[in-house]
């Protein structure tokens, strides 16, 4: 794990880390790179991919409407708001 | 070197609304044209502590789609997150299929220029669909709407099997006939139910593998997917007659200036880091599941086509426009249930139907002649109780007021007159008055026939049968 690859992992997650964050995440992803590795270490010859640890398929909802949106609910928590919609910093094309 | 020298290779990728009642990983209402935000629920808003849920119906549809373009369909099949950051994207994440879509390699049949042609469909998955962004109304802010956040799309990705933008516009066209008749979409462009990006290199004619591509996004009409590609294929034949490289980038089109240009803000290359969703489980395919999307599947444009043709008799012209929309299929076959003939039924709809309906702005589903009206109209001129040019008298009335067919002919007295002796009657009449033109006609001048067609149908208010009269003038004509 080295200073690049964090750099382009903060990056595509919008993080921005001070010295002392990085300093500790940089050896936090050191040792789960280390696990990873060692996992991969392990023989899978002929084992078929697990997609998810549970053991069952997924349930399947009717197509109905059921929820009813109280939006003013969900604006009260929005920093800003107007017209009923989300205000977000401009984001430009 | 002349542009005949190049090839163009172009793919489409096309984003397929699924006409769902609700939305894929949620109950929130899936109907366009709401109040801001007010069809977002906490799941499609990305809140803690919610888990999605995934739409039976969507999963249907996207089987019906796959089993209608002879597609392989996985067993199993797997949600994945495509990572990125932007606003109308609440998760962090999209929730879509990467390497185990549920609909594999299929084949999409289409008519250019009279010749079919097969393109190939490497894959279509599920996916929710993202909010909308406006950035037009507020200095320096951009508003969020959210009601179309989780409403599902089938993306449908072709091969790079379409050589020109007629071509890929013909394409489209055909995908936008196919959903509508799977009844999966309701093909409204103009609200974004389908949306389309290209992918286009070009070639010289002896290379051997693909030049490099560009992506075009965005484009919702099929006007603007051949103006799009038209464009991009003569800038990056300009760049590399001028001895430069195509860029590999993702391109917008403007279709007031008409041209592409670079997307910015997209300097960061993509990487989204797919990884299979923990908040799914693996979606099995049951074969209830299938035996139903089976059921679902009509007959379908191709087959519908080739019957026209080849069991009606239909001209390539009257079949194309007949089955370009369902609902106009729907009409005719329904009009032809009622046992009227097929080109006279194809006549009537595409000159009268279709000439009123764009005159008043009606869609064929809300035409105020019904399939039956239209049908026994045309059942009445094969019987020969009125003329054709009655018949757009009576089609008139039934339009503007309604009512029955027959009721109409006799309430007007417009039953068409074929009595030999009352016609005959009328025939002597304007004989014996236009001597003049009785002989005209005796000494060759055949085009006063036509003279003398027209004032017995006057005089009979156009109720004659034009044939009977022709046969009756001709005799009373040549004389004693």
């Amino acid at each position: 794990m080295d200073r690049k690859t964090l750099d382009r992992l903060t990056r595509l997650s919008q993080l921005q880390l001070s010295a002392e964050e990085e300093r500790l995440v940089l050896d936090d992803l050191g040792h789960i790179v280390a696990l990873i590795d060692e996992m991969r270490a392990v023989d899978t010859e002929g084992v078929e991919p697990l997609a998810h640890p549970l053991d069952m398929d997924q349930p399947l909802r009717d197509d109905a409407v059921t929820e009813a949106v109280d939006r003013a609910r969900f604006l009260a928590v929005a920093p800003l708001t107007r017209d009923g919609l989300y205000l977000v910093p401009r984001v430009v094309e | 070197m002349p542009a005949r020298d190049w090839e163009s290779v172009i793919g489409l990728e096309i984003h397929v609304q699924l006409a769902t009642r609700s939305k894929i990983f949620s109950g929130a209402d899936a109907a366009f044209g709401a109040a801001p935000n007010t069809r977002a629920c906490a799941v499609d808003l990305g809140m803690p502590g919610v888990l999605p849920v995934l739409n039976r119906e969507a999963v249907r549809m996207a089987l019906t789609f796959g089993l209608a373009i002879d597609a392989e369909i996985a067993r199993t099949c797997r949600f994945d997150r495509k990572n990125y950051f932007y606003p109308d994207l609440p998760k962090g994440y999209q929730i879509s299929q990467f390497d185990q879509p549920i609909v594999g390699a299929g084949v999409m049949e289409m008519e250019v220029d009279g010749a079919t042609r097969r393109i190939g469909i490497r894959r279509a998955h599920l996916e929710e669909d993202a909010g909308k962004s406006l950035h037009e109304e507020y200095a320096d802010m951009t508003g969020i709407d959210l009601n179309r956040a989780g409403t599902p799309l089938l993306e449908v990705v072709s091969e790079p099997d379409l050589r020109t933008p007629a071509e890929a516009a013909a394409f489209f066209r055909e995908m936008h006939a196919l959903v509508r008749y799977l009844g999966i979409c309701d093909g409204n462009l103009n609200e974004g139910s389908m949306r389309c990006d290209a992918n286009v290199s070009v070639r010289r004619r002896d290379q051997e593998g693909l030049g490099e591509r560009t992506e075009i996004k965005n484009l919702n009409s099929f006007r603007f997917v051949r103006q799009a590609i038209a464009h991009e294929i003569d800038r990056q034949i300009a760049v590399l007659e001028s001895g430069g490289s195509v860029v590999r980038e993702t391109r917008l089109y403007d279709p007031r200036g008409d041209e592409t240009r670079p997307m910015r803000g997209k300097e960061l290359s993509e990487d989204y880091r797919y990884f299979p969703d923990p908040d799914l489980l693996p979606v099995r395919v049951t074969p209830d599941l299938l035996a139903e999307a089976r059921a679902r599947v009509p007959e379908l444009p191709r087959d519908k086509r080739r019957r026209y043709r080849e069991e009606l008799g239909l001209s390539d012209a009257d079949t194309r426009f007949l089955t370009a929309d369902p609902d106009v299929a729907g009409y005719f076959e329904a009009t032809l249930a009622t046992g009227c003939g097929a080109k006279p039924a194809a006549n009537w709809i595409m000159e009268r139907v279709t000439g009123s309906l764009n005159r008043t702005g009606l869609d064929i589903a809300r035409c105020p002649v019904t399939s039956g009206q239209l049908g026994r109209l045309i059942a009445r001129i094969e019987e020969g109780v009125i003329s054709g040019k009655i018949a757009g008298t009576v089609f008139d009335v039934l339009w503007e007021e309604g009512g029955d067919v027959d009721a109409i002919i006799d309430a007007r007295g417009l039953r068409q007159v074929s009595d030999a002796d009352e016609i005959g009657r009328v025939v002597r009449e304007v004989v014996n008055d236009h001597p003049e033109q009785v002989e005209q006609f005796r000494a060759g001048r055949e085009k006063v026939l036509g003279f003398f067609v027209g004032r017995v149908m006057r005089a009979t208010g156009g109720k004659a049968d034009p044939g009977q009269v022709n046969v009756l003038l001709r005799d009373a004509l040549r004389g004693p």
